[in-house]
């Protein structure tokens, strides 16, 4: 006889006539639907139906903060073949399909994250019961990996939800919190968490959630909980309407055009999940199971799926602290200079518990400052994300001042002021006559190499950089450039301090405009050329964002300042040479001159409303390009040439950055560029995009605008490397 | 983690020198003043939109300072000063003490002030009479406390008081009629005051309920609480033991003698009520809470020596008292699990030791979840660093004669209520020690709150 192994991660048992099926995958932090686990599932499910005994069910995870966060994407990731991917959510859909038509009710008990499959089983059972956890959240993130839900979610949520409501869910894959899920339909019972009682919350809290669902499973065993909802008025009229199939039409259109328009056509799933959405309502089930299983075969083969899984897993990897405990936890930050910069770190560092001190040296710069914090904590207080008490005790953790009163208890010291090496030493050397020894001091700048500023230091193990990306709040990325003499404990409590922030990391070596800047830098000066040329920033805009790049590159160098931009072009200019140039630094500098520093002076290459969106062509600016007007070259100058001229500079320098040990590995390269600088998700960072689209290629292209421009072109010797043997890859 | 400390529990102890019966240790310290408790009285709690709707909150505090001034015959201005708390405040009368002080009759030359702590508003009068007793400052404190739930002040919204104010400043008829046409719809909703914890935006039963999901106390524990709490109120009314309460004559009505929200139902009964607040799965129910009440209270607290002076027989000392505070969200309602022990350590006593106890009974689930947490070793070391359980109350000691959830529960009066019950109960059952402790539980106001007081007979 076989031997049959004790089941590890489905376990249940019958409370009265209720089977309670619990969920907790032993060897991960988080439940996914496993191999392993999908069998013992199948296995568990059978005895339950098979036991005449068991009037209804519980499904339950003993996991705390996690129901099912989702797949296993290693499954889909082992696949050859889209036929083996739509096979694999065939199966799937198999299983909900026998959950959903059980004989006995089976009710879905929701504690933390319920994510793609795991909602996709839970829409599947007859009932939902969730927790008002804040770490409850029910979504389907499947888009942001460049798939659908594939295992009935494209066929059930609009059923559930409404069409409206499913597109908004599948498209933009946002985490729904329970009380909104309540609302939009998508439970039907919310249980509170409990404080402490004669056991820790959470256990307490699972607990009680499972009593709850017990009881709500005994109730619609015996009919005295009904199913069916009540509908309101709204919802009556709004099935109505959606029973009318020119409206249906109307909205696929709508989405779809929508859709086109964000994505430019360069992200193949939102397309597929409409596609899928529309094969089950308009043709019935059966063909909109069909379509959504080939379609995510479809998608899980495509490069923008492996771009974008790529850089979730990425992501996992710049989440943690590889430079290990830091001996001393950073309790206390000061921050030198309340401008943008420096709010936004002491905003991002306030409600992380952070004590925050923020410095600056006129009473106009820290009531700024104090207002910049104030106003990003108070406008989640008008989301209704944080309440107004919440705000009040975050803010009691800053205190603005002129002086350096209190630092003597600092453990850390960003500076955040101007960018002139004499300024950075000045405020170093009166910082390091007040701070304790053990206090770090860590530099916000963009393009300063972190060894000169530390030459005024007295102890540069104590001394790194922490480049931040503005606006701090809502750029992800942290840039942390450590020099020789940076120790490894400083590493570890930047890190440690970045990851409280919230950040994505990566760490890289020290130089001038370290990895970011440096990337971006040639990309600029190949801007200005091309502006010199005579395309206009709209239509440089236009080529750069249907390239993928979230910004136009007109955009985001008066986003990032004409000023700033100038500084770094000539800094980084003089350290690389010509290799640097490109445009005329000249253009960039009379602008800043007559006064154009981009959006935060109201003029740049566009001149900016009180709206949001209210920008126009400065035409003085397009004046100033004319007088510095250059002759295009016909031959490098289509609208895909213009494109691969900016990409390949910034991808080339990227990879030099590679070569030199600026960066310690590629995924770090691709999570910085797309990050911080806002390379086409897409393609998934310089590295990816060098692998998918060939270094042979890569080179090829790059040869054709050496031969007219020079050695701005000349591909490194790694990508060269690359080019000859096409075996070779950034990423396995 | 963010933990809000906002939580106090008081604790007295008091000891009746009429009973020498038992030979334990007298907790009088050196060169402590002795503290006595002379009288206590209240009006009777009545269900606010009964028979005092017509009141305000003033008259009220002014019917419990007179009957206290009768039972007492106090001349009016041996009193040094008045105290009265309360919860919900009535905007004309601010400091309420002083109206109702003025109105019963007292000298315009005693100062009173009002204080406000939720649920141990009264409480913290009566502490803060010990204060001014035992520094010197004051022989004879009146302490008080007053609620009146049938009438709250409810305002126009923000943006209606904003016009109106600017109304005030505006000098010309074209400036005056174009606020007025900036008025809408909107302007016009009320806002009433706020039901639930400003710190977390959670109210009272809301919070109880969770409380006693956390300790897994069950609905049928919590009914039968209360029954008990109902049955023993009745049975305390009918025996005459509720001396505390005076009559009142309600202008335009009749003289009101006892408390009306007593009603002993059964458990069948009780078990039909849904939930109150956390629906449908929740515990805490109309018939398992505590209900909203109008009325006041009052005591007369001297030090020793000038009460004897004047030839009172002092009912109890006041000899000490803690106040606790924890995080208003998941302990909003545990502050007699924390207290009890501290006050206890502070005395020199143990629960043994005390043989009445007096807990205010804001919903059977929160008691029940307090004795259920002062039953545990887990929750003593990993949440008060003891290193062993608090040890439960007795019941056959326990709120005797009713508790809030029977008689009534006006915030700000009820702590001298329990302080009063505390020392009739003593002498009634001949013990030596007594024990008060209340969580603060207003069904609309902040903080977590926790007043205890023990009592000895000396």
């Amino acid at each position: 006889m076989m031997m049959v192994p004790p089941r590890t991660h489905v376990s249940y048992e019958l409370k009265d006539d209720v089977a309670v099926i619990r969920l907790n995958d032993p060897t991960s932090k988080v439940n996914t639907l496993s191999v392993q686990m999908q069998a013992e599932l199948t296995e568990v499910m059978g005895e339950v139906w098979s036991n005449g005994a068991v009037k209804s069910a519980v499904f339950i995870s003993t996991k705390p903060g996690c129901f099912i966060a989702g797949a296993d994407i290693n499954m889909i990731q082992a696949c050859k073949s889209s036929e083996e991917v739509t096979s694999l959510s065939r199966e799937g859909q198999k299983m909900f399909e026998k959950i959903e038509k059980s004989p006995i009710p089976i009710v879905a008990a929701i504690n933390g994250s319920c994510l793609g499959g795991g909602l996709e089983f839970a829409i599947a059972c007859q009932y939902r019961v969730a927790t008002k956890s804040r770490k409850t959240i029910l979504g389907t993130p499947e888009v942001m990996l460049g798939l659908l839900p594939g295992a009935g979610g494209t066929q059930r949520l609009p059923k559930m939800v409404g069409l409206p409501g499913a597109f908004d869910m599948m498209l933009t894959g946002r985490n729904i919190r329970a009380d909104k899920a309540k609302k939009m339909g998508l439970v039907h019972q919310l249980v509170d968490p409990l404080g402490p009682g004669l056991k820790p919350a959470e256990e307490r809290t699972i607990e009680y959630l499972e009593e709850v669902a017990v009881g709500v499973a005994k109730g619609i065993a015996n009919k005295k909980v009904s199913l069916t909802k009540e509908k309101g008025f709204m919802q009556k009229l709004q099935d109505t309407v959606m029973g009318l199939g020119p409206v249906r039409k109307q909205i696929y259109k709508t989405v779809s055009d929508k859709v086109q328009k964000q994505t430019k056509g360069l992200y193949p799933a939102p397309v597929k999940i409409i596609e899928s959405i529309q094969a089950g309502v308009e043709q019935g089930g059966e063909a909109g199971y069909v379509a959504e299983a080939t379609n995510f075969g479809k998608l899980a083969m495509t490069s923008e799926s492996r771009a974008l899984i790529g850089l979730y897993q990425g992501q996992v990897i710049c989440k943690k602290n590889h430079y290990g405990t830091p001996e001393k936890e950073v309790k206390k930050l000061a921050i030198l200079g309340a401008g943008l910069m420096g709010a936004g770190i002491a905003q991002v560092s306030v409600d992380k518990g952070l004590t925050t001190i923020l410095k600056d040296t006129a009473v106009d710069g820290i009531s700024r400052g104090e207002q910049q914090v104030y106003k990003g904590l108070n406008d989640k207080v008008k989301k209704k994300a944080l309440t107004s008490f919440a705000r009040d005790t975050i803010l009691s953790n800053l205190s603005a001042q002129l002086d350096y009163s209190s630092f003597k208890s600092a453990d850390m010291v960003i500076e955040a002021v101007f960018e002139d090496i004499n300024i950075k030493h000045k405020v170093l050397k009166e910082v390091e006559a007040v701070i304790p020894p053990h206090c770090i001091f860590a530099s916000n700048t963009s393009a300063l190499p972190i060894k000169d500023i530390a030459a005024a230091s007295k102890r540069p193990e104590k001394v790194i950089g922490m480049h931040y990306f503005s606006p701090v709040d809502k750029m992800q990325l942290l840039e942390i450039i450590t020099t020789d003499k940076t120790s490894k404990d400083t590493t570890a409590s930047a890190v440690s301090v970045g990851l409280k922030q919230g950040k994505i990391i990566i760490v890289v070596g020290d130089g001038p405009g370290f990895y970011t800047t440096r990337c971006l830098a040639p990309m600029l000066a190949e801007a200005v050329r091309v502006l010199q040329e005579g395309v206009g920033p709209k239509r440089l805009d236009a080529l750069t964002t249907s390239f993928g790049f979230p910004v136009g590159a007109a955009t985001l160098a008066d986003e990032v300042g004409i000023d700033v931009a100038a500084h770094v072009a000539e800094d980084l200019g003089k350290a690389f040479g010509s290799r640097f140039g490109g445009g005329n630094v000249d253009v960039l500098k009379t602008m800043v001159e007559k006064g154009f520093k981009g959006r935060k002076s109201g003029k740049g290459c566009y001149i900016y409303g009180k709206g949001k969106k209210d920008k126009s062509v400065n035409p003085d600016a397009e004046e100033i390009l004319k007088k510095y007007k250059l002759a295009a070259h016909p031959a490098i100058s289509t609208d895909s040439d213009i494109q691969y001229r900016l990409v390949s500079r910034f991808v080339n320098e990227a990879v030099l950055c590679l070569q030199e040990n600026i960066l310690r590995n590629p995924v770090e390269g691709d999570i910085g560029a797309v990050f911080g600088l806002g390379f086409p998700p897409c393609l998934g960072g310089p590295f990816r995009f060098v692998d998918s689209f060939g270094a042979e290629r890569l080179v090829g292209i790059m040869k054709r605008f050496e031969d007219i421009y020079g050695n701005q072109f000349t591909p490194c010797q790694l990508l060269l490397d690359h080019a000859k043997n096409p075996s070779k890859k950034f990423h396995k | 983690k963010e933990k809000m400390l906002v939580n106090s529990l008081p604790l007295l102890i008091f000891s009746l020198s009429s009973f020498q019966t038992k030979s334990k240790k007298t907790l009088a310290r050196p060169n402590v003043k002795n503290i006595v408790l002379v009288e206590g009285v209240r009006t009777p709690f009545l269900l606010s939109g009964t028979t005092y709707s017509d009141l305000m909150p003033h008259d009220l505090a002014r019917a419990a300072l007179q009957g206290l001034l009768h039972r007492t015959a106090i001349p009016k201005d041996v009193v040094d000063y008045i105290i009265y708390g309360t919860v919900i405040q009535e905007v004309k009368t601010s400091n309420v003490a002083r109206e109702a002080a003025l109105g019963a009759g007292f000298s315009d030359k005693i100062p009173s002030h009002t204080v406000t702590m939720a649920c141990i508003s009264s409480n913290q009068a009566m502490t803060s009479a010990v204060g001014l007793i035992a520094a010197g400052q004051c022989d004879a404190v009146v302490a008080g406390g007053v609620e009146f739930m049938s009438d709250v002040p409810i305002r126009h919204s923000r943006k209606m008081r904003k016009t109106m104010l600017s109304l005030n400043k505006a000098k010309t008829l074209g400036q005056r009629l174009s606020l007025l046409g900036s008025i809408r719809l909107a302007h016009l909703s009320p806002e009433l005051p706020a039901v639930a914890e400003f710190s977390t935006s959670e109210t009272m039963g809301h919070s109880a309920d969770r409380l006693a999901a956390a300790f897994g106390v069950s609905r049928v524990e919590q009914d039968e609480f209360a029954l008990r709490s109902h049955s023993l109120a009745k049975k305390a009314q009918d025996a005459g033991l509720l001396q505390d309460v005076i009559s009142f004559k309600v202008p335009g009505r009749d003289i009101v003698s006892q408390d009306n929200g007593i009603r002993p139902s059964s458990m069948e009964q009780m078990a039909k009520l849904k939930p109150a607040f956390i629906k449908p799965h929740g515990t805490v129910t109309a018939a398992n809470s505590s209900f909203l009440t109008d009325g006041a209270s009052a005591v007369l607290i001297m030090s020793e020596e000038k009460a004897l002076a004047m030839g009172y027989k002092p009912k109890a000392y006041l000899r000490d008292f803690v106040y606790v505070s924890q995080d208003p969200k998941d302990q909003l309602l545990l502050g007699p699990t924390y207290g009890t022990p501290k006050v206890l350590e502070r005395a020199g006593l143990t629960m043994s030791d005390i043989d009445v106890f007096e807990f205010h009974e804001a919903f059977a689930g929160q008691i029940m979840a307090n004795l259920k947490a002062m039953d545990s070793d887990w929750f003593a070391q990993t949440y008060m660093g003891r290193k062993s359980k608090v040890g439960t109350p007795p019941m056959d000691k326990f709120n005797l004669w009713g508790g809030s959830l029977s008689l009534g529960h006006p915030f700000g009066a009820t702590g001298c209520r329990l302080v009063t019950t505390v020392a009739h109960r003593l002498q009634k059952e001949g013990g030596q020690y007594g024990l008060v402790a209340a969580c603060a539980a207003g069904g609309q106001v902040s903080d977590t709150h926790s007043p205890q007081m023990v009592f000895q007979q000396s």
